[in-house]
């Protein structure tokens, strides 16, 4: 298990470019070994075949200067829960018992998934918006992987998957954008809108078919085949994103112009319950946190950094809040400690 | 609304431009068909008509469902249930099924054109051998048949160490 489970991950400390709306940039690459059967044609044998063959050139390929692996089947639900909440694997590869893991680097901004819904998922994550460097580095790692293990792959339809929605560049970039204002002013249902139009995937903060929760969306590409890794970043880079920043800051600014006192209030209310509540649930904590952290980001609020705010919604999911407590807890419980967890972070206390 | 010609409730209403001057036509359903402004439709059960144009679109007849990837054992109904194609080789075997639906998911395009790993091309061939040869080592254990595992081992790891 990562070593540090009580603190955020370099890639959520919120200090990467444009951090004020863009929480993470995420590049994932979808591959397959040569000579085997996709994963729901494999026999136990070759399941375990190809986890260990993974393994061993995940290990040896010098991808990061420390890797850790991570069997899953013989992990404790909380462990796999940790490592779904933060973003290292999905909730897909946290369940069932077949032969799978994750190799995840020390600093948590690689892992691959081996055994997933395909053999190898390579996925980088950083923080704000980096998807060059991001992407840079994941296609390093494929490189690396390549030399020692031979891809499935055919010229007509690229490096083949499991699900022909990923085949072709297996690529899938993701960016995790905070975008409270365009949620206050409803706006964000043109954004959501618009994305559909240009065949992109909006997501809520924990991936797929999850609803978003606590102002967080997560805009990631569908098409995989016809295009170029660079074409597609390109539109990342310099259309998409940009685009939904512009909207966003135009919307916290018009807040600010014409119902300053509607956006203070929400900033400060959430200020107020998150130091004074005694019981908070996740989706309560998380709403608030989302307030907060539009007060910070806008410097209404002092003293409070955006890193520590990045930290609290990572550490007041069930499973990390229970890793902190020491032992596990019920609801209720749950509810109590997240409230005198969040209190003491945020007062100093 | 009455029909233009009869006593009959009007269903069908038409407003023309002529030389700029606008023309309303409110007809019932027979006068309608007199006029050729609708086509009588014989009764053709919708559910029945969509059926087979859907069959068309996606160019299915039964066959086409049970035909298996010989290299897998999917078939195109079970790819259909779970969306998740069985090997490899089924992109090969199911190439004209998989046309359409690519192009839906993938903007109109069916031709990737990314990154391509550097021994692109030469390696296709030895990936369905490694296939067929990890099929049968399969069987072989399963059948403990260990003599023959072990050559199709040897044989697995001498391919292997060529892709590499």
């Amino acid at each position: 298990m990562p070593e540090h489970t009580d603190r955020a991950s370099d890639w959520m400390k919120g200090d990467g470019p444009f951090s004020d709306v863009v929480m993470s940039s995420r590049v994932r690459l979808a591959r397959n070994l040569a000579g085997f059967p996709f994963l729901s044609k494999t026999s136990a044998t070759q399941r375990r075949e190809i986890a260990c063959a993974c393994r061993d050139h995940l290990m040896d390929s010098g991808i990061a200067e420390s890797m850790l692996w991570v069997d899953l089947p013989d992990s404790s639900e909380m462990d796999r829960q940790i490592l779904v909440e933060r973003h290292l694997i999905s909730r897909q590869h946290a369940k069932g018992g077949e032969p799978r893991g994750v190799a995840i680097a020390l600093d948590e901004s690689v892992s691959v998934m081996v055994n997933e819904e395909d053999h190898l998922r390579i996925g980088v994550l950083r923080s704000g918006m980096q998807l060059d460097d991001g992407f840079a580095h994941a296609n390093q790692i494929d490189d690396l992987l390549e030399q020692r293990a031979g891809y499935a792959y055919s010229s007509r339809f690229g490096y083949l998957t499991a699900c022909p929605t990923n085949v072709g560049s297996g690529i899938r970039i993701s960016v995790m954008l905070h975008l409270p204002a365009l949620v206050m002013t409803g706006e964000i249902e043109k954004v959501k809108q618009a994305a559909n139009d240009m065949h992109l995937a909006v997501r809520g903060f924990h991936g797929e078919g999850t609803e978003a929760t606590g102002d967080l969306y997560q805009i990631s590409n569908q098409t995989t085949l016809g295009r170029t890794e660079q074409e597609m970043l390109a539109d990342f880079q310099r259309e998409i994103i940009p685009k939904v920043i512009e909207y966003e800051h135009a919307a916290r600014q018009a807040m600010a112009d014409r119902r300053t006192y509607l956006l203070d209030d929400r900033i400060h209310r959430a200020q107020g319950v998150l130091t004074s509540a005694r019981l908070l649930s996740s989706s309560e904590a998380l709403a608030l946190l989302s307030h907060l952290r539009l007060g910070v980001s806008m410097g209404r609020i002092a003293d409070i950094e955006l890193g520590l705010i990045n930290e609290l919604i990572l550490l007041t999911q069930p499973a990390h809040l229970q890793r902190i407590a020491g032992g596990r807890l019920d609801g209720e419980q749950r509810r109590e400690f997240r409230a005198e967890f969040v209190r003491r972070r945020l007062t100093g206390g | 609304m009455k029909c233009d010609k009869c006593d009959q409730p009007a269903t069908v209403h038409l407003i023309e431009i002529v030389n700029g001057k606008k023309i309303e036509k409110h007809l019932c359903e027979k006068h309608a068909v007199e006029e050729g402004v609708t086509v009588k439709m014989t009764a053709a059960p919708i559910n029945d008509l969509l059926e087979k144009f859907v069959m068309k679109q996606t160019g299915e007849a039964e066959t086409v469902e049970r035909q298996a990837c010989e290299s897998c054992g999917l078939t195109w109904d079970q790819f259909r249930k779970r969306g998740l194609l069985g090997c490899p080789g089924c992109y090969r075997v199911f190439a004209d099924q998989l046309m359409p639906l690519l192009e839906r998911a993938h903007e109109g395009s069916n031709q990737h054109v990314g990154k391509a790993p550097r021994c692109a091309g030469a390696g296709e061939l030895r990936q369905q051998r490694l296939m067929q040869l990890r099929r049968e080592l399969d069987q072989a254990v399963a059948a403990e048949q260990y003599e023959r595992a072990a050559a199709l081992r040897d044989e697995v790891d001498h391919l292997e160490q060529d892709d590499t």
